[in-house]
Formats: C-alpha cells, structure tokens, sequence
C-alpha cells in the first residue's frame, strides 16, 4: 500500500460547513396527463459532518428527494424550481460531465435492495475496482488494492475470496456491506442512506447501523439517511426532518424531535410506534385517520390538514403553511403547534384487550417438518434435509395471542403454514380444539376444521386476486362454509364483514387495484373472519404496512378479539409489536424454540442468549433509551445438515465449550410458564442487567 | 457445470429419439401405404402385398421403429436391398453399414448420396444469414434499447415489427420485382450453377437477403426488449450514479447482461433459419435440404422425409445445448449456482 | 362503543391511486395499436361484406381480361392467369383467413392452457410428463413439421387447424406454466385452498384470469403467424385446394409470370402482410400498454 493511494483520500469538510443547501425544491413528474407535483417548495440544509434523516411513510417524496440530491429523475422527472446546491455548486444546472463528477466521487448513495443494486454478471471486485479507476484514474491494480482494504474496513471476512465472488455467493447482510464499501470508495463529502437496511434481519441491521456509524466517524462524512423507521433514525442521526406528502413538516434535533414533537403528524407517527416499555393494556395506538391524498389531489393549505384533528378551514385550509421556529434549531409547518395539546392527545381511547381463558386450543407436542431436498432427475437423491421445524411444543389458550418471534429461516411461518392447513407436518402432532391436524393438510379437513382455523398473509399485494373484486372471495368463503347461500344473503354477510373491518361496504365490488395496502389487508381479515374461526393465523399482517397503517389494523385486530374471542397465533420479526399485543411468546432460531413464556418475562432477564442479542439489536425509537451493547457474529447459517447440538451455538455470545455444538440443550424452567432451552443454568442466566435503560439525564 | 451438460445433453438425447419416433410415426402410419409409396403408382396390387409381407409392415409401429434404428445404426440389413424384391434399390456402401438412411425413391439413389450435398448448399445459405443476422440485431437492438422510447428507438423498433410481418415468400416477391424484374440488377433463379450467366455469388444475394430480413426483424425486437429491461435495473442507476459516463454504463454493465435472455433465441434462429430455407429455397429455386424435404414430402419419399427430418431435429437439437450451455456460462448465477 | 373513534375515518374510501382503465379503454391512447386495429378491421369488413360488394364472383374467368390481365376499372388490381379478378378473390379469400387462422390459434388455446395451467399447478410429474412432450414438439424446425404433416393427412381447412393446434399448444402451454408458477405461490392461492376449493376451479377461475395481459398479446402474435403459416403452405403448394381463392396460393401462381406481370404476386403478397402486419402491430400496442400499467 503507498502513501500515494492514501493521500487520494480527500480530507473531510470542515464541521458546520453547510454542505448541502435545497432551496425551495419543487420536484414534478411529467407525463401525457400533465404534471404531478411530488414536492412542492421545499428548504433544508445539512451541514458538513452531521448525520440527517428523513423520516416519512412511503409516497412522501423521500426517495424523490434524494434523486433530485443526485439529478438522477429519470425521464420524466424534473425540477421545476429551485436551487440543489451541494458544496457550492448547483446541480440543477450542472450539465452531464459535471454531474458525473460528483456523483461517486461528492455524493454517493447507499440503496435499499444490496440484491439489485450490484451488477448480477460482474465480480464484486470488478464492480469495486471501477470506482477508483474512474475518479482517480488509478491503474487495476492499485484500485484493486484499494477496493480489498476498503471491504477489510466494512469488516467482511476474507476479503480476497468476496473480491472474486459474484453478487449472489453473497448474503443480503453481505451485500450490504459490498454496496457500502462502493459507496465510501471515492471517500465522497456526502453519502446518502435510502433505507439501507429495510429487507435485512433485525440483527443484521443492527450490524449494519454500526458499521454506518463506525465509518462516519473513521471518515467524517456527513450522511443523509432516509428512513420510514424511527427507530433507526433515533440510532443514526442527529438531525431530523419529518416529511408528508413533499412537505418537510418538522425539524429538529433527534432528541428535541422525540421528546416534544410539535407537529400533529409527527406526534400521531411517534403514537403508533409501538414501544417496548408499554403494551396493549397501557397503551392504545393511536392511528392517522384516512389515507394520505393522490399527488394529483393535493389539499390547499396544509398538507396534513385533511386528516388533522385539530383542522381549521380558516387557519389551516388557504394558503401554504410557513415555517415556525419553536425553539432553537426546531422548526414546524403548523399555524396550531402552540394549542396541540387542546386537541392531540395520546391516551384519548383505549381498545380494551379480550382476555384469555385457561382452555387449551392448541397443542403442539414435538412437531416437526423435514424437506427431503432430492434431486429429481434419474432419481438419484442426495441425503440432504432441510429441517423447517425440529420438536416443536407449546400450547395457546382460548382468545390467547400467541406470537412466534425469530429471524428468517426460523421456521415461524413453515410453523404457520402447517397450523393452517397448507403444509402437513412430518412427525410429531398439532392439536387444535382436540384434534390432531399435523397431518391434515386443507384438502383433508372437514369444512368446520378449515373455518376453525384461518390465515391472514403478509403480503397486501398477494392476499387478494387482482382478478376478483374485494368481496368475491369473501363471498366463496361464505358459501364454502355453508354460511351463507342465496345472493342476497352473501352479500349482506360481505357488507356485515366490511363494516366490522371499518371499510365502507362498496368497495366489496371494487378490485384490489383500487383498495390500499392497508385496505387490502383488512379485507384480508374480514375474510379470515367470514367462518367465525376459532383460531387465527396471522403471518406478519402488518409487516408490509406504514407505520400509522399498521397501528390502525393491530388495534383493528385486537378490537375484532376481543368480540370474537378467537385465538391469534400471531407470525412476527417485530419484537417491538410482540411486546404490544402478545399475550404469550415463543423465540425460534432455525426451527427450534429457544424461549417461550408469558410477554413481560421474556422481555426481561433471564434471556436466552439468542433473545438477549435479539433486544440488543431492536431499534428503539426513543433517543433517551440506552441499549446493551451486544452484537451476534456472522448471520443464522443454512437450515440444511444442521449440527446436532444447539442450533444457536455457532453464533452464540455466550457459549459454554463442546457441550454446546454436541448435545441438544435443556429446556430449563424459569418459572412462571417461562422455559429457556440452554446450557447455561437458570442462575447465571438471571444474573445479566437489563438491555435497556433510561437515561435519566436526557428525559423530559 | 460438467454434470449440468452431461443432465442435458442427455435429456436432449431423450428427444431426439421421441422425435424421430414421432416422425416416423406420422410417415408411416398407414402401412399399405409405405408399401404403396415404395413401389410408385404404377405398381401392382399384388406386388405392394409382396413386399408389405416382406417387410413385416403388419408389425406395431414400435416394432417397426426399432428395425428402422437398426437399419439406421448398422445393426440389421436393409431389407428394402434385397435382390429378392427386385427393387434394384443399390448402395455401393453395402446394406449394412452405420448411418444407413435407406433408399430414396424420388432420386432414385441412396440418401446418402442425395441428402449430403443438399444439406452444403443449404448450410452456405443459411450459414451466411446468420452471420449477418446475429452482429446486425445486436448491434441496432442495444442501439435501440439503450434510451427507450427515443427517436432511434422507434424507427428500429417499427422496421423490427414490419420484418417480422413480412414471411419469406413476400419479401420474395418484392425483392424479385424490385430487384430482378424492375432494375434488373440481380438474377431471380439461385441454381446456384455458373451456366446461367450470373456469378455464383450474385445468385446467394436474394436468397440471402429475404432470410436475414425475416429473422433480424424478430432478433432486434428481443434484443432491444432485454436491453431496455435491464437499463431499467437498478444496478444499472447505480454504475450510473458512480458516475460511470454512459458509454462505459453501456458497454460494461448493461450489454453483458442483456446479452443472456436473447442468447438462447440468437441460436434459436438456427432452427428458424432449417425452417425458413423451404420457402426461400423455393422461391428461389435454390438446390438446397428445403426444397428436397418439400419434394420429398410431396412425392411421399419417406426414407428421404426420416433422413431429412432426422438430421434437421439432430441440428435443431445441438443448438439447443449449446445453448443452455452458452446460457449457464454467460449467466454466473446458473455457473456457480 | 369506545374504539370506533381512531379509524372510523377508514370508512371514507378514498383511493389512494387511481387504477388503471381496462385494456381496452386505453387502446387509443397506442397510436401502433390503433394502426394495428384499423388494418384487421379494414380486412375484416370487406370480408364481411364481401357478398355486398359489387365485385366478380372469385372463380367467374374473364376471357376478355387473358389478353391484358393488368389492373383496370374493370379490374382495379387485374386479373390472374386465368382471368379471375384479383381484388375479388383476395376478398373472398380474406374470408377463409380470417376464419381459419383465428380459429386455429383459439383451439390451441383450447388444447394448450389446461395443459399449462395443470403443469404449472400440479407441478411434479404431471408437470414433467408435459413440458417433455413440449419440448419434443418445439424442438422440430416448425415448417418442416408443417411439411410432413399437410403432406401426409392432405390440406384442408380442419388440417391446417389441426396442425396448428399441435405446434402451437406446446409454445402456448409453455406461456401458460410460466405464468401459473409465479402465481402459484401467491398468497390469494393459499386463501383459495383454505377454503377447500377444487383444482379447477383454483386453475380456471384464480389463476387464468391473471394470465390474460401476456396471452392477449401472444393470441395477436398467433393469429399473424398463423396467417404466414397458412400463407407458406399455399405457397409451397399445400394451400387450400382449388379453385377456392387463398392468398399463398395466389402468390406462388403469380410468380410464375412475375417476369412480365408482376402484379399477379405483388398483390396478393401485400394483401399477407398487411393483415400479418395489423396483428403483430396490435400485439406490440398491447404489451406495451400493458407494461405501463
């Protein structure tokens, strides 16, 4: 390595500096229809060094921003008005040599899918190596060597082999990485973050929030991360800016921003987070009402106003809003921030949770699922096994919520899949209201066993035939199971189902196409609801949602409990909505139960290990919250030939020895219905602190 | 990679014999016929019984096929050889012998003797559209689904969509006019034989001309539709937002990659072209493996017809895995899978 | 009841983005479909109204015309080489195009989706057993297989469908599975099964419905290729048999006398692809309208 490479790295930008100025920004999208606005006037500036984000639900303009940063609009994008100026020269003026000039080398960007963001047919090398070469003009060798020590930097393991691999011998996490390494290359002034780790698992995001982290101090640049995550910005960043439909509605500093919003929409956002530190029976969420308006349809006045609980037709509805400072550095679009409290406030309602019987409903006693992984052709079979769910027992009880929590690859939705009837089981039995159902696929089941026990998906895309109306299904459903027959009486049923999931009774005649995602999920619903099921399988229902959409359908689901008193076997990666609705939790880790208990014991010590790291990486969106530092190694290894100790053991912190990788692990009682399957005795395991803890100095 | 090739060369092979057995099938499906063919319409009725005696054509059509492989293969004589029926059906390579297709009683001569030669003449026409179909595609369909919905892109596109509306025996037609019967440059007969008074090479240029007019028009339009998908990728936004100048964009990220759904198609035109050269070759009056099937066929020459149609399925056939082969190596994530 | 309050607002149904109007409604706004849709419809009202029009009858020879056969009033596109009117018979035999190719490409429809729509769903064997014997069909140079078969079981009208109903319904079939599998998965499948719905109906009323947008496109594809289909098998000589005008055969009856008179072949020929033309035009609309979505 010569100092002639290393002198290449430019220095950072001295702090404060401002680095990036947008001066009132309007961004239109062309077509043959006329234009569409995605953002219409807007100002931010972000200094040299800082760390800003940009949070917002999806269709706000985000991402548009960013492209614009970039002038990178496609075709039909434009900048209608305004200035971008980035470290003293305007990029809505800049022809195409100079904008080449600084994208890579002034400002890079880290995107949101590693899968497609790297070139499937180039070597990562190549891919990495072409940077260098292009804005140095270093030769192939030395832009190799410093393509190699930068993937040292964003800590992958022998960087020589990556060097050589293409993009899918890789990981997500992986990839990640790589898209990283390519964007601090050329060391530019200003990276930008487009929800780098949205897709990835918790933990992996928790690696890759360090390492973000890690290298903006190693480096000094000064990032803009976008994000509809708050939790993660709460990690990252020390500025924020809150955008809604092209509006930056609110800035501040992280803490301020969390501790005392100031906007209507930014409060209601915060009040749908789910947090750790409270639950359904404390807590209600508190959604926005109605959905946020086409481009096309924008409101006059304030953006927010139509869905604004403290609308005034005078004050909020003519003219654009201006922006306020409320206090030093925080700023709010909102002619009403000083009265929020007289008509915003967080505990106004309170959906009043169904409560659980001691009547057992369901029963899985050494459940088990094997995928013989063969290869077809001339029957010749390789003796290679998938094992999806390995010796599987718990039980929920009647009008329980029983979620499974754990990472891809856990074998949580194979689990669900077999629950609801779309997988058999290969050893072991699942009882449900007394019968045995592992290997009863749908096919089998009597009609009452399959409206006993219905799936809500997870995706809103999917769970609905683009093909049939939004009441179609529901309405074979009805007939199916023998509820209802003559026209007449299916489609008072469907309107009945509609009006209990809240959506207005004629969109049953629309497509999909026409619905949101948050829509199509609650038909989703009304139609796992259409046989009166006794049990509800729910495979991550909200994970595809906007935040403030999914509060909506978690209060939604747990309104419609309460009244049916169903059980909910509830699928979820999502510790923090674990923490708000279950009753119970089970922690799986390639398909074996490592801990299950009753929700507030597994949020508190004894951990597992696993579950422990879990919390360790949640995103919490709360600044004031300070975190046990605890990182896995690595990511969950392939669930084919699985070693026959611990599953966790590779990647385990806290391993014991030999035993760990040799011996299946012990289930230990912790009490209380609290079992945690490990080496380690109960009592070592109780004797860690807590992974969270409230910073006393920094709450208001 | 080895196992891959060796998986599908041998459910390639699989084919091929299903094929050929399907061939067979419908060429000899009625038995008196296959008799009757043999011996030509002048035959007489008791002479067709003779010889479908004699050549067990009472027999299942299983039965028939594998005596057919064995002729083929040199494991059993030619029947259709023996003095005793008085065919005078002679092949100086003997009546056993590997690659044995049996007599054609159209040429009256071996196959062997007839199909070969038959079979050059083609593969030079044939050989020469493909290479210019394949640079000539490439070249105007990247250029065309490099900025989708350009100028440039249009005009390709709509001369993509007309080629391809114009089969083989009317671009025949209107080059002839144009060419032959208004200007006068060109000759309208490709017998590909000195005597008429026009070079070899100028009797290539219309036959030519009409098959790569045909098969371009369908080749662009694929190559631009990949091109323009994969400049939609995202990996593409990022070389771009590296600063990669377009060019490079171009001509390292994009090409390569919209180079591996179009590949199988490219050596699909193989098959077209074997397709394309009846009609061309009849148009044309060219002494090529088309019109010889088309005669074949058409005078009921079924020895040639499972001659012909069994080499066309064998070419037809290597392309295929070549192919897949091509496909796997260009596309890393099938190589390395 | 306390909780009717935070999403009673979900009731107004405001949505969020406007769909997009069916395929047809937007047709006009594809200038290429348009052109596409206006030379089918050109054929198809002559041959239409090919009994109304003040034309010759296709067969009726006009002795006066075997001298000079070139076009006329009497004859706006000539005579052939018997003195037929060229016009009238390219009309007439828009007829047996337009009828036999459509219907042609419909039966392999017929034959071809159940057979990719069970391979698709089924998977497994079934699905082996099926792409195989595709794979063994699409392997064969397809003119040669036209050849073979036309020659053996003779041209008519119910041949050339059946021929085209066997080389096609593999290529269709194959369409057909593709799209079946990245549907199958999908969670409104799984929704159809937890209800206990049989594979028919799984297979014909959830998964065929979504398959439309590329079969519309690839029946427009068909139609036209079936036309040159059709067009290469009069050519070659295996057309529909006299004296019934078809348009292949007309053009390999003209080039026998394009030396001297070219429009005997020139007609006919142009008459082939325009139609060839309007389908592969309305199928390149089509799919892009339909990628826009």
């Amino acid at each position: 390595m010569s100092a002639a490479v290393d002198s290449s790295f430019q220095t950072p930008a001295p702090a404060g500096r401002d680095l990036l100025v947008l001066d009132h920004v309007k961004v239109e999208y062309v077509s043959s229809l006329g234009a569409v606005t995605a953002i219409p006037d807007l100002s931010l500036t972000i200094r040299a060094g800082e760390s800003y984000g940009l949070v917002g639900e999806s269709g706000c303009g985000k991402s548009t921003l960013l492209m614009a940063i970039l002038g990178y609009l496609g075709p039909t994008g434009r900048i209608a008005n305004g200035r971008i100026v980035f470290d003293g020269m305007d990029v809505t003026k800049a022809d195409a040599a100079a904008l080449a000039r600084i994208r890579g080398r002034g400002v890079s960007i880290v995107y949101q899918d590693p899968n497609a963001a790297l070139n499937p047919t180039l070597t990562i090398g190549r891919q990495l190596a072409e940077v260098p070469m292009l804005h140095e003009g270093l030769d192939g060798a030395s832009a190799r060597a410093r393509a190699r020590r930068i993937l040292t930097d964003v800590h992958l393991p022998d960087p020589d082999a990556v060097m050589d691999r293409y993009p899918h011998q890789l990981s997500g996490g992986q990839k990640q990485r790589v898209v990283i390494a390519m964007a601090l290359l050329a060391n530019p002034k200003l990276l930008l973050l487009d929800e780098p780790t949205t897709g990835l698992d918790v933990t992996v995001e928790a690696a890759v929030l360090d390492l973000v982290n890690e290298l903006r101090e190693k480096y000094g640049t000064t990032l803009l991360y976008i994000s509809h995550n708050l939790g993660v910005i709460a990690k990252v960043c020390d500025r924020v800016g809150v955008m809604y439909l092209g509006d930056l509605v609110e800035e501040a500093p992280v803490e301020e921003l969390f501790a005392r919003p100031r906007h209507p929409y930014t409060r209601r956002l915060l009040a749908c987070v789910p947090r750790l530190d409270s639950d359904k029976h404390t807590t209600t969420f508190l959604p926005i009402p109605g959905q946020p308006p086409s481009l096309g349809s924008r409101p006059r006045g304030c953006s927010f106003g139509p869905r604004c609980a403290g609308f005034e037709p005078q004050r909020c509805g003519m003219a654009p809003i201006a922006e306020e400072e409320t206090d030093p550095g925080h700023a709010v679009r909102c002619v009403r921030w000083r009265e929020l409290d007289q008509f915003e406030s967080r505990d106004k309602e309170h959906v009043a949770p169904a409560s659980p019987s001691a009547e057992k409903v369901l029963e899985a006693i050494d459940l088990s699922k094997v995928y013989e992984l063969g290869n077809a052709f001339f029957g010749f079979s390789s003796a290679r096994q998938l094992v999806a769910n390995e010796d599987l027992s718990f039980d929920a009880n009647k009008g329980e919520i029983l979620a499974i929590v754990g990472e891809s690859g856990s074998g949580k939705s194979t689990f669900a899949r077999i629950l609801a009837g779309l997988q058999d089981a290969s050893g072991g039995k699942l009882r449900v209201l007394g019968e045995d159902l592992s290997r009863m696929p749908a096919s089998r089941r009597t009609m009452e066993q399959l409206a006993a026990v219905q799936m809500v998906f997870q995706n809103p895309d999917a769970t609905l035939n683009p093909s049939h109306t939004a009441g179609f299904s529901i309405g074979r459903a009805l007939r199916k199971f023998g509820i209802a027959r003559s026209r007449k009486e299916i489609d008072s049923r469907v309107r009945d189902l509609f009006a209990m999931v809240r959506l207005s009774p004629h969109l049953a005649r629309q497509r999909p196409g026409r619905l949101s995602g948050g829509q199509k999920q609650r038909v989703a619903i009304a139609r796992a609801f259409a046989g009166d099921p006794k049990m509800l399988v729910a495979d991550e229902p909200v994970s595809a949602l906007d935040v403030s959409v999914q509060a909506a359908i978690v209060n939604l689901l747990l309104q419609i409990q309460a009244r049916r008193g169903a059980t909910i076997v509830f699928i979820s990666h999502d510790l923090a909505l674990v923490r708000h609705l279950a009753d119970r939790v089970v922690v799986m880790y390639l398909g074996r139960v490592m801990e299950m208990g009753p929700v507030a014991s597994i949020f508190a010590p004894p951990y597992h290990p696993y579950t422990e790291a879990l919390l360790a990486a949640v995103p919490v969106p709360d600044p004031t919250v300070k975190q046990k530092h605890l990182r896995l190694e690595g990511e969950p290894p392939s669930p084919i030939n699985v070693p026959a100790g611990c599953r966790f053991a590779a990647r385990c912190p806290r391993k014991v020895g030999a035993i760990c990788d040799n011996t299946p692990p012990p289930e230990r009682d912790a009490g209380g219905g609290h079992m945690i399957a490990c080496h380690i005795p109960i009592e070592e395991l109780k004797a860690v602190t807590p992974i969270f803890s409230a910073d006393p100095g920094q709450v208001s | 990679m080895g196992r891959f090739i060796f998986k599908r060369a041998a459910s390639l092979v699989l084919t091929l014999f299903a094929a050929s057995f399907l061939v067979f099938a419908v060429t000899e499906f009625s038995p008196s016929n296959v008799a009757r063919k043999t011996l030509g319409p002048f035959a007489l009725q008791s002479q067709v019984d003779i010889l479908y005696q004699k050549l067990g054509l009472h027999d299942p059509l299983a039965v028939r096929y594998s005596r057919w492989l064995g002729v083929l293969l040199g494991l059993k004589a030619d029947p259709l050889q023996d003095p005793a029926l008085g065919l005078q059906f002679k092949d100086p390579r003997g009546d056993k012998y590997f690659g044995n297709f049996g007599y054609s009683t159209l040429y009256k001569a071996p196959v062997n003797d007839v199909i070969w030669g038959r079979l050059k003449a083609t593969a030079a026409l044939a050989g020469i559209a493909f290479a210019l179909i394949v640079p000539l595609s490439l070249v105007l369909g990247v250029l065309a689904g490099m900025r989708e919905g350009s100028g440039l892109d249009r005009t390709i596109s709509i001369f993509g969509i007309v080629a391809t509306s114009v089969p083989e025996f009317a671009s025949g037609v209107f080059l002839v006019a144009l060419f032959v019967v208004g200007l006068g440059w060109l000759p309208g007969t490709s017998p590909l034989d000195a005597g008429s008074g026009w070079p070899i090479w100028t009797q290539m240029v219309l036959p030519v001309a009409v098959l790569v007019l045909y098969d371009s028009g369908y080749v662009v339009r694929m190559v631009r539709g990949s091109m323009a998908e994969v400049m939609n990728k995202p990996y593409i936004r990022t070389a771009i937002l590296k600063g990669l100048p377009m060019r490079e964009v171009v001509v390292r990220h994009a090409v390569r990659n919209a180079m591996i759904a179009p590949f199988t198609v490219i050596l699909l035109q193989i098959n077209f072209l074997i397709s394309g050269v009846v009609v061309t070759e009849m148009v044309f009056a060219y002494p090529g493996f088309g019109r010889m099937i088309l005669d074949a066929s058409l005078f009921g020459d079924i020895a040639l017809i499972e001659a012909a149609t069994l080499i066309a399925l064998t070419i037809a056939i290597l392309t295929q895995l070549v192919s897949d082969v091509g496909y796997a190596f260009l596309n890393p994530q099938i190589r390395l899978a | 009841m306390t909780a009717t309050t935070p999403d009673a607002a979900a009731l107004t149904a405001a949505p969020v983005e406007r769909a997009p109007p069916s395929l047809l409604r937007r047709l006009p706004h594809s200038p290429v479909a348009m052109v596409g849709l206006g030379l089918i419809l050109f054929w198809v009202a002559l041959a239409v109204l090919a009994p109304l029009l003040p034309l010759d009858p296709p067969n009726k020879q006009d002795l006066m015309a075997l001298a000079d056969p070139r076009p006329s009033w009497r004859h706006w596109l000539g005579t052939d080489f018997k003195g037929r009117d060229i016009l009238s018979r390219l009309i007439w035999g828009a007829r047996t195009v337009l009828s036999v190719a459509p219907l042609a490409a419909l039966s392999a429809y017929v034959v071809g989706c159940p057979l990719g729509l069970a391979a698709g769903y089924y998977g497994g064997k079934v699905d082996t057993l099926i792409s195989r014997l595709s794979d063994i069909i699409l392997s064969f140079p397809i003119i040669i297989l036209y050849v073979i078969l036309i020659a053996n079981i003779g041209p008519s009208a119910l041949n050339i469908v059946l021929a085209v109903v066997l080389t096609a319904a593999p290529g269709i079939a194959r369409i057909v599975r593709g799209l079946t599998l990245e549907q199958r998965h999908l969670d409104y499948i799984a929704a159809a099964q937890l209800r206990r719905e049989n594979a028919l109906y799984i297979m014909f009323v959830e998964l065929l419905p979504n398959c439309r947008g590329p079969l519309i496109t690839d029946f427009c594809l068909r139609v036209g290729y079936t036309i040159i289909t059709i067009g290469i098998l009069g050519f070659l000589g295996l057309g529909l048999p006299p004296p019934d005008p078809d348009w292949g055969t007309m053009v390999k009856e003209g080039t026998a006398m394009i030396s001297v008179r070219p429009h005997m072949s020139l007609f006919p020929a142009l008459a082939i692809v325009s139609l060839i033309l309007g389908f592969n035009l309305l199928a390149d609309g089509v799919r892009e309208l339909s990628l826009r979505e």
